[in-house]
């Protein structure tokens, strides 16, 4: 009685049986890639001269791949467009894509890279694996280069503080470029704020009472991305480095075997930790994603959200027009913090690379040396509303009220910037290790003490790790 | 007559054994070679590194928390999810109340049941976490404003942002998305059953619990066990990946605390993010190395004499 559909349907079982183990094969359809390696044959470099400091071949085709996130990637298009009017004869291949490891990666291991890469966004490569294995050009050369629009400034004075160190990985060669540059910290609603009667606090105690004040009106204190509690340290981390000192941070970045057991460490998880206890944390907030999370900021249910610049622009949709939004450097825990009002992290964002192996290197750099002129850099700001590592560029642009906000937080913190390395130097760990043991902590399932027992042992254990390249700060 | 059988077998089934060899045998040969390296998938180089990955392997705790979770859903996820459809299909096909005409009949608008079930089958699994992920979202998701709507107030668990509750709410929507197609197999393995076995079984008296363990379960032994072993499999691989990247908590899902990470993600993570290819094809061994513990043990236990009908 056995029918002949009978036998198609269990054929079916079975091929999809066999497609249910594709986590071996798709690995190694990938390993496949790393056999085929041919070597990259640099072009001809061009004549130097003051117009082309770099010696850009300008018949040289030019191979450029963007990240299309946030930033979208018409300002890169418009800088190829200034390039491309320099040297008429180099023809520019623009990529755009999401999805920068898994287009790039056989591009790596066939070594034939592109020109020019923003490596950022989900699919972000490794840069300190890049790094470590030759795969990255120094970029010294560009940054020496003369400036795009004072030929008497080298490039490297025309950026914001902190820039050009953050692409050293290894003593002194610069191998990433960061273009975007974010200020972090805690943001809120003026408007919110002032229904409240109240000023951003300025010590922890006034923080705990706004916030006991916004319960009883039934708003939440804080908000954060309770499903990537990493986020929890674009505002945590100034705070240690303002209660401590910035070697604070620089022993966390060094992987110090006390370096979660400073004090400061300690007094700032306790500070966040009071938040949790006395309910200050809007319900549910871990489990919330980081869309989810400014969502309920932007509806009111929070008056505190710590982030980046970028919040401004993602969550668009739900602000509403009198919103006023605002960033704060980290309220002061009280009188004795080792580091002024107004300490903040800022850093660079969009991290541009030029490979070891591209044919055009000197092409690669020449559109990164653009890109930080004041033109495409104020193109950048007008169409993102975020700032460039470019120092400026802002003069007779109308910003939106974030940014507005960030370049006050700028200009109040001078020198008070701490950047801390974690975040590119052990991206494992500081996203799933100290994120995950810091919203352990904010969900109340475990004390602050406990979080930095946890916290140190995988720093421990990342200091102990072979398998990923140690850095020290210089 | 029969000279040169052998060399015309061997005609045919050269090609396709080729294209087997190369697109399959080959590249599991290849994720085990490289298993010995330290190669990064970023650069073209590497050096072999002997056993190190696999020492390694023994000693990371991220590593042994996947594959607990792992086994953990590839015992229990097939185990619902089938008897959920056997259960579900036996009450379509079989278990309706005798009307006149039919000896054998399903309950009272199965045909719209069945349906009603498949229909998470045509929907991709990204979409159904997706879907799941504002469900179970704590302030405003569908479950617990179910739970307010019925006055239970006090009951709003924080289904993903809790360890204690993660690893079970993903296994929910594993289960609430393969069901429907095993109801739509199980049912169509049902209608192939005689009915005469059913109507002497009725004539003798039999209940429905007597009829569902005495006929259609033994009779349908192939079927549920081919099953078994396909559901098993998407519980290790592909769709499990997919419910926790997508779900969970965590940078790149597995959270909280490690609570819902799987092998197939930590798979991921080693070679998209921490640029540790090697590493994670020596991961990618263990999980093939499980999957086809799996499959033997399933083979094996469920073993028993072919019914012929």
């Amino acid at each position: 009685m056995r029918s002949t559909s009978d036998h198609s349907r269990r054929d079916v079982i079975k091929r999809a049986a066999a497609l249910g183990l594709v986590a071996v094969p798709a690995m190694s359809t990938l390993a496949a890639c790393a056999s085929s390696a041919t070597g990259g044959d640099k072009v001809e470099k061009g004549e130097k001269s003051a117009a082309n400091p770099l010696g850009v071949n300008g018949s040289a085709p030019l191979d450029v791949v963007i990240f299309d996130g946030g930033f979208g990637d018409q300002y890169a298009k418009d800088a190829q467009a200034v390039y491309r009017k320099k040297f008429p004869g180099a023809e520019v291949k623009h990529a755009a894509t999401q999805k920068i490891q898994s287009v790039l990666q056989p591009r790596f291991n066939g070594g034939t890279p592109p020109d020019l890469i923003d490596n950022s966004g989900a699919e972000q490569m490794d840069l300190g694996v890049l790094v470590g294995k030759d795969q990255l050009t120094d970029l010294t050369p560009l940054l020496d280069a003369p400036s795009y629009d004072d030929p008497d400034k080298k490039v490297r004075d025309t950026l914001r503080p902190g820039v050009a160190e953050m692409g050293q990985f290894d003593g002194d060669p610069v191998h990433v470029l960061y273009y975007a540059y974010n200020v972090h910290g805690v943001w809120y609603s003026k408007t919110a704020l002032d229904r409240l009667d109240a000023e951003y606090p300025q010590t922890w105690d006034d923080m705990l009472a706004l916030c006991a004040k916004a319960k009883k009106k039934g708003i939440a204190g804080w908000t954060y991305a309770g499903k990537n509690p990493y986020y929890l340290s674009f505002s945590l981390f100034p705070f240690m480095a303002k209660i401590g000192g910035r070697q604070v941070l620089d022993a966390i970045d060094n992987l110090e075997p006390d370096a979660w057991r400073d004090p400061a460490v300690r007094s700032a998880l306790e500070a966040y930790y009071e938040l949790q206890r006395k309910g200050y944390v809007l319900n549910g907030t871990p489990g919330l994603s980081h869309i989810e999370s400014q969502t309920a900021w932007t509806e009111g249910k929070a008056l505190f959200i710590p982030n980046g610049s970028w919040v401004e622009n993602e969550s668009k949709a739900t602000t509403p027009d009198d919103f006023e939004l605002r960033v704060a450097a980290p309220s002061g825990l009280d009188g004795s913090d080792k580091m002024p009002a107004g300490t903040l992290w800022a850093a660079g964002g969009e991290p541009f690379i030029v490979p070891a192996k591209a044919k055009n290197p000197d092409g690669g750099m020449e559109l990164l040396r653009t890109m930080l002129g004041e033109q495409s850099s104020k193109n950048f700001t007008r169409q993102v509303s975020s700032l460039t590592s470019y120092d400026g560029g802002t003069e007779g642009l109308s910003l939106p009220p974030g940014l507005t906000s960030a370049v006050d937080a700028l200009d109040k913190a001078g020198d008070n910037i701490v950047n801390p390395r974690i975040k590119d130097w052990y991206v494992a760990l500081w996203k799933e290790k100290v994120g995950g043991g810091l919203g352990e902590m904010m969900a109340g399932r475990i004390t602050p003490a406990e979080a930095v027992k946890k916290i140190q042992a995988y720093t421990d254990e990342a200091a102990n790790d072979d398998s990923v390249k140690h850095y020290q700060h210089q | 007559m029969h000279h040169g059988k052998y060399r015309f077998i061997a005609g045919f089934l050269a090609g396709p054994l080729a294209l087997y060899t190369v697109f399959v045998i080959w590249p599991f040969l290849q994720a085990v070679y490289y298993s010995f390296t330290d190669w990064t998938g970023l650069s073209p180089d590497f050096a072999f590194t002997g056993l190190r990955n696999y020492e390694r392997l023994l000693d990371d705790e991220v590593f042994w928390k996947s594959f607990q979770h792992s086994v953990l859903l590839v015992v229990l996820v097939p185990l619902v999810t089938i008897a959920l459809a056997l259960f579900f299909a036996f009450m379509l096909n079989v278990g309706g109340r005798r009307r006149r005409g039919a000896a054998v009949t399903g309950v009272r608008g199965s045909a719209f049941y069945k349906i009603v079930y498949f229909f998470p089958q045509v929907l991709s699994i990204a979409i159904v976490a997706l879907l799941f992920q504002f469900a179970y979202n704590p302030g405003n998701g569908a479950i617990n404003a179910g739970l307010r709507a019925v006055g239970l107030d006090s009951v709003q668990p924080d289904w993903l942002g809790d360890p204690d509750y993660a690893l079970w709410s993903v296994m929910a929507v594993l289960v609430w998305c393969t069901v429907g197609f095993f109801v739509v197999l199980f049912s169509a393995g049902m209608s192939s059953i005689p009915l005469d076995f059913y109507e002497a079984a009725l004539l003798d008296g039999a209940s429905r619990v007597t009829t569902f363990f005495r006929i259609t379960l033994p009779l349908l032994w192939d079927t549920v066990q081919s099953g078994w072993i396909y559901m098993g499999i998407l519980a290790l691989g592909a769709e499990a990946f997919a419910v926790v990247q997508i779900m969970t908590v965590g940078a790149n899902g597995g959270g909280p605390d490690y609570s819902t990470t799987v092998l197939p993600l930590y798979v991921y993570v080693k070679a998209f993010r921490d640029g540790q290819a090697a590493y994670a094809t020596t991961i990618g061994v263990a999980l093939l190395v499980v999957t086809l513990a799996f499959a033997a043990v399933v083979m094996r236990l469920g073993r028993r004499e072919r019914l012929e009908y």
